[in-house]
């Protein structure tokens, strides 16, 4: 990742300009953008890339095996790869979209961490309420597919 | 609170007389930006609302996935070595777009370009299968109008695939751009901003190919 010292409210110093690679000349007015002829973008690295490709491969395979080979119960496999899901999420976030808590003096961070209080909130709301309006709709309970038939 | 607020530079472009000025905490003047100074940030934010687009599908998909409606289920339709296959283009495609930034960070137009048709192509591959397994469920009666989880399933997964067939609209229109412009400062931009699009895509193919595919083998 960026390693590059932050001036006091300064953007992420990662300028592409080709063949001007100097890091974190930092710009001290307080504003952090103003005195620039280019915006500032991600810098990327070779080895953020290669480190990303390496465990998504890894963390894709082995969900998959454990699936398609049935090693263990369908509700430990499906513990196992919810996991790895997650995880390979956060190393997409982190080696490939380059998210820090530097990225865009913090906004970019703030920004993702509202989707997912978000996301979390209606993803597990919409699925408990509505496992609850079947759980009472429904005389007896849970009951099979034949009594949603039209 | 006006010197604490003068020693953080906030108020340090204010007139010199600070008993007549009162203390300011944020910028009344607009300064000068520089162009697309904010473009990254704003288009992370598209990205976020865009995920709460995946998020409701994701939920609708939830709560219809076990209405079969006496129809066929995942275990029957789902075939996952071809899922397999779908997955590593688009992880292949993720890794050539990083070779298409490091090569326009180098200043390498050409290359630039090329690792991006590459990208192209991976992208193209994917959609093929995807469409490839669509006309299949379609041909076999297992259409999105068949039961509740089908339309789901298709709603979601097409959502994604239309995402990635957009991506590869914009991705040909900046391989031309970068033809005809160069690595100007706007076309830098814009690698970096499908940059992110493309590699969110695949963020979000990690959900589907857990939730849809490998969670539906498992029901």
């Amino acid at each position: 990742m960026s390693d590059a010292p932050s001036a006091p409210g300064a953007l992420p110093a990662a300028h592409m300009e080709p063949g001007h690679g100097d890091h974190g000349n930092g710009h001290g007015d307080g504003h952090g953008h103003g005195d620039h002829a280019v915006a500032e973008l991600p810098h990327a690295s070779a080895r953020d890339y290669a480190i990303g490709f390496v465990a998504s491969v890894i963390l894709t395979a082995i969900p998959f095996w454990l699936v398609m080979s049935g090693t263990f119960s369908a509700a430990v496999t499906g513990g196992i790869i919810t996991v790895f899901a997650v995880v390979q999420i956060v190393v997409h976030m982190v080696y490939f979209l380059h998210m820090s808590p530097k990225a865009e003096g913090g906004w970019s961070l703030s920004s993702l961490v509202f989707t997912v209080i978000v996301v979390v909130i209606m993803l597990a709301g919409s699925l408990w309420v509505m496992s609850h309006l079947n759980a009472n709709m429904m005389p007896g309970g849970h009951i099979g597919e034949a009594a949603q038939l039209p | 609170m006006t010197t604490i607020a003068t020693s953080a530079g906030i108020v340090s472009d204010q007139p010199q007389n600070p008993e007549d000025a009162p203390p300011s905490f944020y910028d009344l003047e607009e300064h000068a930006h520089p162009e697309g100074y904010s473009t990254m940030l704003g288009f992370w934010i598209y990205l976020m609302s865009d995920c709460l687009i995946f998020a409701i599908l994701f939920a609708c998909y939830g709560v219809l996935g076990g209405n079969l409606a006496a129809g066929p289920g995942p275990r029957d339709l789902f075939e996952l070595p071809l899922i397999a296959l779908n997955t590593a283009m688009l992880l292949f495609s993720s890794m050539t777009y990083g070779f298409a930034m490091l090569s326009m960070q180098r200043g390498n137009v050409r290359g630039t370009q090329a690792w991006l048709l590459v990208t192209g192509l991976f992208g193209l591959c994917f959609l093929g299968i995807e469409l490839y397994e669509f006309s299949h469920l379609i041909h076999i009666g297992a259409g999105p109008q068949r039961s509740a989880f089908l339309s789901a399933f298709f709603t979601l997964v097409g959502t994604h695939g239309l995402h990635v067939t957009f991506g590869i609209v914009w991705l040909v229109t900046l391989v031309v751009q970068l033809g005809r412009k160069g690595l100007i400062p706007a076309n830098q931009r814009r690698v970096a901003c499908l940059s992110m699009f493309w590699h969110f895509l695949d963020v979000i193919w990690i959900g589907v190919f857990t939730v849809v595919y490998l969670m539906g083998m498992l029901r």
